[in-house]
């Protein structure tokens, strides 16, 4: 029984890391209705940026704000000009482009950075939290940040103009053009809010798994599954996915036999998707009429 | 008596299609036009046209400014409301939120409130469910709420798209008859398309009849309803 | 966050329709390109004849993609398991059993589609995403299937399997690489003809309907689910084979040459190609075999970046693939003969 709690204790500090991913995953969903499969490398890159700032002295909290304001505008930047172009264009071919815009970060990473392992920082310490064997103070710090950042959220998208109008662009853009939003640019302004709660992630999951260019990969996928899980329509529904999924996979790890490392994500997709089977909006979705 | 809007030689396509075979028509300052027709014969495309929601040819002036080449975000914000077919209700909003919806463009935060209490003195029915989801409010309702959204804009013109599609008759009368009200005391240039003629005829001072993208009849609403062709097309008698 | 209900939408389908006159080339230009790829070998070198039989055996692979999201509008990018379950099948049974390696591919063929038939009724309830991610799940599990502990007698675990490379037959003269090259050409030939004729019938149709607007087809009497697990069975099916082609061409077979790079790069060839376009899928396939070469050549340190931008500056000029290419060369033409 105590194996059980610890590891579900485990699943749901690493789950912390896919909770947040899945924030910037579902931000950008309700934006532009796709999945951005390069969020995850555009997460490193920003991790990346901070630490080089980091190296050029810049204090831990100076960096990391600037390098918010610079995820965020680089966001809005990668929209204007590479997907904008793409806006008529087929889904599929969309999806084709997030792969290149994927290719292309981590390939610039790589070379600029190359892909040796760095330390990476954390301003919470890593200390035993409340004196706690499996959760460190950096994990109950990556927790209380995720869980601020969805207050945050749900406060933008319910109370501000803005986050009402951004809300109506993404439910039905054509509407919203009719009471006078400009829909292009709300696509843009998600897709700078997305990188920049991308960026929080990664700054978050580098103490953990370490900066390196690959470092997302998984986290990506984790991060999908989290999302989908949740229903890709709640940013509640992606934390909690988020934490289920972590412990999902520390169980599937632990419990199933014969499954190392390689086989824990095909496992933990595999149970997301039974669930998905059953509840095909996810646990927090809304359930989507298809009407003929 | 100025136009408010004037519509020279316009013509819409539908990719290869082509919808409106050069239209013209204008709408005075403060009148209440119809525009009717029978299905397919354009009248959505003309106020399509009118927002640049489908690609056109021709002139299009809103208050002696050209609309050519303005997105349909930029149409609205000088003060074009339109009410689409269908009603595009933000279903997944609660009805108070549609209301701040319908003057996000407005920069005049203090009157948006007085504007939305206003609402629900025209629509007492929107004030009862306004926490409600949109979606669940019924057709007659919703109606009611997208005209409300359209005149949060404090728009010069309202287009409405067959308003009484799916609606019963008495829900429709006192529809329009709200219509009339807004036209009159709010001073809103009104342009409704309609299918349904005799109430839309009874409602308007003007109408004008389009078939297969082009105007076929124009001139005042009376003298429309008592012409023979259009009775016998329109009219059923 | 509002209570949970329900959003109703009328959906635009997420595939979109080929117009089936447009969905393969014409006639003269048919033959055109069918004696091209007659004549060509006979002038190249061999390493370019085995270039031109790997963008065969992709071009079937993607054109299995094109089936099934083309054709039946359903994501999949999971086709990486099926390619390597045809090719593991092909190779166990040519260096285990020592099977001739031509009838080693109907079985990998069948074992694929089995297979894609088994994954398609669970995956039946999934549609865009959720299958996307199902498929993907798929992807990422087969080479670590592939490097199992109890397998390993059959598949060589982690080092895989050598495969050998089969001679002329009766005796012909000509080259190895040369007789691979035709044997996989017939095949091709065969399959596609066969997929132009599916895509033709009343299977076709009944795919078509099914990506088009699902529940009007459903509506309509098709057999939804019936023939979406047919589609995902067909298209694993010639994946399979096309990986046991690989297989032979190659020479070997190992798990971590099936990863999800290689479904991605599948699905990248199939957008390049023009989704639903048949023909494309062997432009598409080209692609994607020889631009991160070119990328490489460019750049060694930033071969993934010039890859990138070189796949966008596709997709910016013909965002619908090759076969926006082929209607505006189509168009031009027209205008020619005026």
């Amino acid at each position: 029984m105590e194996l059980l709690t610890n590891q579900v204790l485990a699943g749901i500090s690493t789950g912390a890391i896919y909770a947040c991913m899945a924030l910037a995953v579902v931000m950008i969903y309700q934006a532009i209705d796709h999945l951005n499969f390069a969020q995850g490398e555009m997460a490193m890159f920003s991790t990346f940026i901070s630490w080089q700032l980091m190296q050029w002295g810049v204090p831990y909290w100076w960096a990391f704000l600037l390098t918010l304001a610079i995820s965020f505008a680089g966001g809005i930047l990668i929209e204007r000009l590479l997907f904008k172009p793409l806006a008529k264009a087929p889904v599929l071919t969309n999806v084709a482009g997030f792969i290149a815009l994927f290719a292309i970060v981590n390939s610039v990473a790589g070379l600029t950075w190359d892909f040796t392992i760095k330390q990476y920082p954390t301003p919470f310490g890593s200390s035993p939290f409340l004196g706690s064997q499996l959760i460190s103070t950096h994990q109950a710090g990556m927790i209380g940040v995720t869980l601020l950042m969805l207050a945050g959220l749900y406060f933008f998208f319910q109370f501000t103009r803005i986050g009402l109008a951004m809300r109506a662009a993404a439910a039905l853009p054509e509407s919203a053009r009719l009471v006078g939003i400009n829909t292009s640019w709300m696509i843009a302004l998600g897709w700078g809010m997305a990188s920049a709660i991308g960026a929080i992630a990664g700054i978050l999951i580098a103490p953990v798994v370490f900066l390196e260019p690959n470092m997302m990969g998984g986290v990506l996928i984790y991060g999908f599954a989290a999302a989908v899980l949740g229903g890709l329509t709640s940013p509640l529904g992606a934390v909690v996915g988020g934490f289920l999924v972590g412990v999902v996979e520390n169980l599937a790890g632990t419990y199933i036999p014969g499954v190392g490392n390689e086989l824990k994500l095909p496992i933990a997709l595999a149970l997301i998707i039974t669930v998905l089977v059953f509840k095909p909006a996810g646990l927090f979705g809304r359930a989507i009429v298809k009407r003929v | 008596m100025t136009q408010l809007l004037n519509v020279k030689d316009l013509r819409a396509y539908y990719g290869q299609v082509q919808a409106l075979h050069g239209l013209s028509f204008s709408l005075s300052e403060g009148s209440l036009t119809t525009l009717l027709g029978a299905n397919g014969a354009g009248k959505t495309t003309t106020l399509r046209a009118i927002c640049n929601m489908v690609r056109s040819t021709g002139a299009i002036e809103f208050e002696g400014k050209p609309l050519s080449g303005k997105s349909t975000e930029n149409v609205v914000r000088l003060g074009i409301a339109h009410v689409p077919q269908g009603r595009g209700t933000f279903t997944t909003m609660t009805v108070e939120e549609n209301l701040q919806l319908g003057a996000i463009s407005r920069k005049d935060k203090a009157s948006i409130v007085s504007d939305i209490e206003r609402m629900y003195a025209h629509f007492p029915v929107l004030k009862q469910r306004y926490t409600q989801q949109a979606g669940t409010l019924s057709g007659g309702e919703q109606q009611m709420l997208a005209v409300a959204r359209a005149l949060m804009l404090r728009p010069r013109l309202m287009l409405l798209d067959e308003p009484s599609f799916g609606l019963a008759p008495l829900i429709v009368r006192d529809l329009f008859k709200i219509l009339g009200k807004i036209n009159r005391e709010d001073k809103v240039t009104i342009l409704v398309v309609e299918q349904n003629a005799q109430l839309a005829l009874e409602l308007a001072d003007q109408a004008y009849v389009i078939e297969t993208g082009k105007i076929v009849m124009s001139g005042n609403a009376k003298e429309i309803a008592n012409n023979e062709d259009v009775r016998k097309s329109y009219l059923g008698y | 966050m509002s209570a949970a209900a329900e959003d109703v939408v009328t959906e635009a389908p997420a595939v979109e329709a080929v117009p089936k006159r447009a969905m393969t080339l014409g006639t003269t230009t048919s033959l055109v390109i069918l004696a091209a790829l007659l004549v060509t070998p006979l002038f190249v070198k061999n390493f370019i004849i085995f270039q031109m039989t790997m963008v065969l055996i992709y071009g079937l692979a993607v054109l299995a993609l094109n089936i099934l999201t083309g054709g039946s509008g359903q994501f999949s990018l999971g086709q990486s398991a099926f390619y390597a379950l045809g090719a593991y099948t092909s190779a166990i049974l040519m260096e285990h059993v020592n099977m001739n390696y031509a009838l080693t591919l109907p079985i990998a063929g069948l074992v694929s589609f089995a297979a894609g038939y088994l994954f398609g009724k669970p995956a039946l309830r999934l549609s865009g995403i959720y299958l996307a991610l199902a498929t993907f799940a798929l992807a990422t599990a087969m080479p670590q299937l592939l490097k199992l502990h109890f397998l390993e007698h059959w598949t060589g675990g982690v080092q895989g399997l050598v495969v050998t490379k089969p001679d002329a037959p009766f005796g012909l003269p000509i080259g190895q690489d040369m007789w691979l090259y035709y044997f996989t050409l017939a095949i091709t030939l065969a399959i596609y003809v066969g997929s132009v004729n599916l895509l033709r019938s009343r299977s076709g149709r009944a795919f078509m309907a099914i990506r088009d607007n699902e529940i009007a087809a459903s509506a309509m009497g098709v057999d939804v689910a019936q023939y979406k697990t047919l589609a995902f069975g067909v298209s694993a099916g010639i994946t399979g084979i096309a990986g046991g082609l690989g297989a032979i061409a190659v020479q070997f077979v190992a798990p971590d040459g099936y990863t999800i790079t290689l479904a991605i790069s599948l699905f990248l060839g199939m957008v390049v190609g023009g989704v639903g376009w048949l023909p494309g899928s062997f432009i598409g396939a080209a692609f994607i075999i020889f631009v991160p070469n070119i990328a490489e050549s460019i750049s060694k340190g930033l071969s993934g970046a010039v890859f990138g931008v070189l796949l966008f500056i596709v997709i910016f000029l013909v965002p619908h693939g090759a076969r926006q290419v082929a209607i505006i060369a189509q168009q031009m033409i027209g205008k020619l003969r005026k």
